[in-house]
C-alpha cells in the first residue's frame, strides 16, 4: 500500500489514497461538505467531469506547489495532492457559481415535477430545493423533443434529461453492446438509439436508477403512485442472472416496482436484471431482509415505518401504553 | 519591407509543387535536421526560438514538446491541428493551399524531434480543396524520399497521414480533435491526463497548429537564436495576420511581431485603412474568441502608449482594457457596423458548435443567443444586458474546455465597452432597426477616468 496523501477539505483534514478524487475524498468525511454530484457515478468509469456541479475551489495546490487552481475543478475528476486545500461550502465564490450552474441546468427543464415519476427522489429537485432560485430569468420557450419508447419497460423523456451520459456509460459497461447514445449537440443533443431501436438486453433496465432526473422511467411504474407514498423494504431472490438484491417498494400489499439498492449517494450497490427489476412484482417472489434505510432528509422518509418506535414519553406511561397497544403491536413485529 | 519568413516565397509561380519549393530552399530544413542534428538539438532550437503557439494559447511551442512522455515501447504521435474554424481566422487555410510543402517539412522536422512515426494532419472537414493539396504533396514529397521509410537515408522512418473532419469548430480543441481522429464523437476530453501523456489511442501526443508546425521550418534554417531576434519581448518572431472586415486591402499578411496595430490597419504596406473613407470604430484583434475593443483601445494602450501587434502589448490591461492575440484573425468594424448585430452573430455561432458535453456551455451559449437576439431585433429589456454580463459570467471557467470562455467573453467584452450601444437599442427599439449608432465616443482618444476597470 502506498503511502496515503492527507487532504483539506472545508477545514476538515482527511487522508486518502492517493489517486482518490476530491469528491471521493469528501464522501470519506461525509456530511453537508460533499458536493452534489449529478454526473458522477462511481461505479461507472469514465462519468464525470460533465454538469458541473460539483465545482470545488482548490486554495492550495499541494505541499509542493502551494499555488492555488486558477480556476473552479470539477472535484468528481480531480485526484487529491498531498497537502491540497479544497474549499466547497465555505467558499462563496463556489456557491455562486453552483447556482448558477443549477440554474443554467433548470433553464430548459420542463419542471413537471407534479406528474413526473422521479419526483420525490430526484437530484436534480435536491439541487434545485438547495441552490435554486424562486423564479427563472430564462423567458423563452424551452426546448422540447417527443418521447421515445426504449423498448417496451423503459421511456426516454428527453425534456427532463440533462446530458449526465450515465446511461451511456451503463450500457457501454454492463450491457453487452450498446445500442443508445448522444446524437446531434449543443442544445440540441438528445439521448436516442439508433433509429428508435429497442434496447433489448438483460441489464438494460439499470438506465433507469443511474438517471439522475426523470428522463428515463419504468413503464411498470409510471404514473402507479408517488415515490412518497410506497415503503422501501429491502429483499432478494435466487437468481440465475444478476446478485438478486433489491429493493421493493410496496404500497399496501402490491410491490409497485422494484429497484436495485442505492447508497446514501444514490448510487445502485449492484446492478440488477431486467427480470428482477419487471418481471417479479409478487411479495412470494422474494425474501424480505428489512426496511430500507431511508435519509432523514428525503421526502420518503416522511412516511417510512423504520423510525416507528415508540416515543419516550409513550415508554414510560402505562396509561398511554394501553392507549396505543395496536401500534406497538406493530412496532413489535418490526 | 518587414521580414517574411512563412510567406516568402508566396508569389513565386508553381510554389505549390516540389519542384519549384526545392528551388527556393524548400526542404532544405528536413536535411539539417535528420543529417546533422539531434530529436534533442531540433526541441532545444524551437525552445531558443521562444516560438508561442500559432493556434490561440501561445503556449510556448518548445515547452510542448519537451513535456512530452517518452515511454519505452509506447508510440508518439504529431497531430497537426488543421481545424481552423474561427470567424475570422483563415491563415490556416492559405497557407496549406498556397505552401503545403512548408507544413509537410514542418511535420517531417516536428516528428523527427517528437520521435514519431505517424503523423496527423487533421484538416477541417470544409476544407476538401486544401486535403486533395496536402495529398498530393504527401505523394510529391514521398516520391522525393522526404517521407517514408528511412528518409535521405538517415534510418527515421514517418508516415504522413491527412484526415478530413466533420467540420465541427469544437474539434479544433485539442483533445475532441483526439477523439474525433480516433472516429469517436468529437467531444473535449476531461484534463488531466493531457495529450503528452495520454493522448492519440492513450498514446503520448503533441498538438500542433498548422502555423506553428510550419515555422519551425525558418528555426531550423537559421537557427533558434536567429529567430528569437525578430518581434519583440517574448513574443518572437513573425504572425500570420488575416484580417477582415471594413478595410481596403483584407486578406492573410505575415507581420513581424511587434508591429503597431495603428501601422497594421493603416499603413499601405498591409490593411490600407479603412474601407470607403469612413472611421474605424472598433476591433476583434485575434478571431471570434477574444475580446472586442473601441477603437481608441485598440490603437493605444490605457495609459496612452501605442498598442502593437504581439502577445503582450495586446493582452495588455488584462480584459478591462485589453484584449488577446489569438489565432489572429483580425476583424475590423467601421462606424456602420452595430456592435451588437456582431456580438449576436458570434453568440450564434457559439451557440450552433457547442458540444452540449457539459452544461453551462450547453444551455448557456443558447440562453445568451435568444436574449442578444431580442436585443438586436427591438424586443430587449434594459435588465437583459445585465443579465447576459451574469449568464456569461456563469459560463465562463466553469466548463470542460475553453470553448465556454471563448463563448462568454465576445459578449461580455462588448456590453463592457459598448453598454451605451445595447442601451440605446433598448431605448430606441424602432430606430435602432433603421439605423446604427454610429461611432459615439468610441474612436475618441482615451481620458483615464472614462476607462471602466470594473466587471
Amino acid at each position: 500500500m502506498s503511502e496515503k496523501v492527507k487532504v483539506t477539505i472545508d477545514g476538515i483534514t482527511v487522508e486518502v489514497e492517493p489517486g482518490t478524487t476530491i469528491l471521493n475524498a469528501a464522501r470519506q468525511i461525509g456530511g453537508d461538505i460533499v458536493p452534489p454530484a449529478m454526473c458522477y457515478y462511481s461505479k461507472l468509469e469514465g462519468s464525470g467531469g460533465k454538469c458541473r456541479t460539483c465545482i470545488v475551489k482548490v486554495s492550495k495546490g499541494s505541499e509542493k506547489d502551494p499555488r492555488p487552481m486558477p480556476k473552479l475543478v470539477a472535484s468528481c475528476r480531480t485526484t487529491v495532492m498531498d497537502g491540497m486545500e479544497v474549499q466547497n461550502i465555505t467558499s462563496p465564490e463556489v456557491m455562486e457559481a453552483r447556482a448558477g450552474v443549477v440554474e443554467i441546468l433548470l433553464i430548459n427543464h420542463p419542471l413537471d415535477c407534479p406528474v413526473c415519476d422521479q419526483a420525490g427522489e430526484c437530484d436534480l429537485q435536491n439541487l434545485g430545493y438547495e441552490h435554486g432560485l424562486q423564479k427563472t430569468r430564462y423567458e423563452f420557450e424551452r426546448r422540447t423533443f417527443e418521447r421515445i419508447d426504449i423498448g417496451d419497460k423503459i421511456q426516454l423523456h428527453m425534456n427532463r434529461c440533462i446530458l449526465c451520459y450515465r446511461c451511456v456509460f451503463t450500457a457501454d459497461q454492463i450491457t453487452n453492446k450498446r445500442v443508445h447514445g448522444i446524437l446531434n449537440r449543443g442544445d440540441h443533443s438528445e439521448i436516442s438509439t439508433y433509429i428508435q431501436t429497442a434496447v433489448d438486453n438483460d441489464f438494460s433496465g439499470n438506465v433507469i436508477d443511474v438517471c439522475p432526473v426523470g428522463a428515463l422511467t419504468d413503464k411498470t411504474f409510471r404514473f402507479k403512485n408517488r415515490v412518497w407514498f410506497t415503503k422501501p423494504v429491502d429483499a432478494h431472490r435466487d437468481c440465475p442472472t444478476c446478485s438478486g438484491k433489491v429493493t421493493l417498494w410496496y404500497k399496501g400489499a402490491d410491490v409497485l416496482r422494484v429497484t436495485a439498492r442505492k447508497d446514501i449517494y444514490g448510487e445502485v450497490e449492484e446492478f440488477i436484471c431486467n427480470t428482477c427489476r419487471f418481471d417479479r412484482k409478487k411479495t412470494d417472489d422474494w425474501v424480505i431482509e428489512h426496511p430500507t434505510h431511508i435519509s432523514d432528509a428525503s421526502v420518503i422518509s416522511s412516511n417510512h415505518y423504520e423510525t416507528m418506535i415508540p416515543l419516550p414519553v409513550i415508554q414510560e406511561n402505562l396509561r398511554l401504553q394501553k392507549a396505543n397497544k395496536v401500534e406497538l403491536e406493530k412496532t413489535a413485529k418490526f | 519591407m518587414a521580414r517574411k519568413l512563412l510567406l516568402e516565397h508566396i508569389n513565386v509561380p508553381g510554389i505549390n509543387t516540389l519542384d519549384v519549393y526545392r528551388q527556393k530552399g524548400g526542404y532544405r530544413a528536413v536535411e539539417k535536421a535528420l543529417k546533422t542534428l539531434s530529436p534533442d538539438d531540433v526541441v532545444e532550437e524551437v525552445k531558443k526560438s521562444g516560438l508561442r503557439g500559432r493556434g490561440g494559447a501561445g503556449f510556448p511551442t518548445g515547452m510542448k514538446w519537451s513535456f512530452l512522455a517518452k515511454p519505452e515501447g509506447v508510440a508518439r504521435y504529431l497531430v497537426c491541428n488543421a481545424d481552423e474554424s474561427e470567424p475570422g481566422t483563415f491563415k490556416d487555410r492559405y497557407l496549406m493551399t498556397h505552401i503545403p510543402h512548408a507544413l509537410i517539412e514542418g511535420m517531417v522536422v516536428a516528428s523527427y524531434a517528437l520521435g514519431a512515426k505517424t503523423s496527423y494532419i487533421y484538416v477541417r472537414g470544409e476544407m476538401m480543396p486544401q486535403i486533395r493539396i496536402l495529398e498530393r504533396a504527401i505523394a510529391e514529397a514521398k516520391a522525393a524520399g522526404f517521407l517514408g521509410k528511412n528518409i535521405l537515408g538517415s534510418g527515421y522512418d514517418l508516415e504522413l497521414y491527412v484526415q478530413p473532419g466533420g467540420g465541427a469548430y469544437i474539434c479544433g480543441e485539442e483533445t475532441a480533435l483526439l477523439e474525433s481522429l480516433e472516429g469517436k464523437r468529437g467531444n473535449p476530453r476531461i484534463k488531466p491526463p493531457f495529450p503528452a501523456i495520454a493522448g492519440l489511442y492513450g498514446c503520448p501526443t503533441v498538438v500542433n497548429n498548422v502555423e506553428s508546425i510550419a515555422a519551425v521550418v525558418p528555426i531550423i534554417n537559421e537557427s533558434g537564436d536567429e529567430y528569437a531576434k525578430i518581434g519583440i519581448g517574448r513574443s518572437t518572431g513573425t504572425k500570420l495576420i488575416s484580417a477582415s472586415g471594413n478595410l481596403v486591402r483584407p486578406g492573410v499578411y505575415e507581420i513581424e511581431l511587434g508591429l503597431p496595430v495603428e501601422e497594421f490597419i493603416y499603413s499601405d504596406e498591409y490593411c490600407g485603412g479603412i474601407a470607403n473613407g469612413k472611421r474605424l470604430k472598433a476591433t476583434v484583434a485575434g478571431g471570434s474568441s477574444v475580446p472586442v475593443l473601441p477603437a481608441n483601445l485598440t490603437l493605444k494602450l490605457a495609459n496612452g502608449d501605442p498598442r502593437l501587434m504581439s502577445y503582450e502589448s495586446l493582452s495588455e490591461g488584462g480584459f478591462a482594457t485589453g484584449t488577446m492575440m489569438g489565432s489572429g484573425g483580425f476583424i475590423a468594424f467601421d462606424e456602420d457596423q452595430c456592435i451588437v448585430r456582431n456580438t449576436w452573430n458570434f453568440s450564434r455561432f457559439y451557440h450552433h458548435e457547442s458540444c452540449g458535453q457539459c452544461s453551462p456551455c450547453r444551455e448557456g451559449t443558447g440562453w445568451m443567443e435568444k436574449v442578444l437576439h431580442r436585443l438586436e431585433h427591438g424586443h430587449g429589456k434594459m435588465s437583459d444586458i445585465d443579465l447576459l454580463v451574469d449568464v456569461s459570467r456563469k459560463i465562463e471557467g466553469n466548463t470542460i474546455c475553453p470553448l465556454g470562455d471563448a463563448a462568454a467573453w465576445p459578449v461580455a467584452s462588448a456590453i463592457r465597452h459598448f453598454r451605451d450601444e445595447f442601451e440605446w437599442h433598448v431605448r430606441e427599439p424602432l430606430k435602432s432597426q433603421e439605423t446604427n449608432y454610429g461611432i459615439a465616443k468610441y474612436a475618441e482618444p482615451i481620458a483615464k477616468a472614462e476607462v471602466n476597470t470594473e466587471n
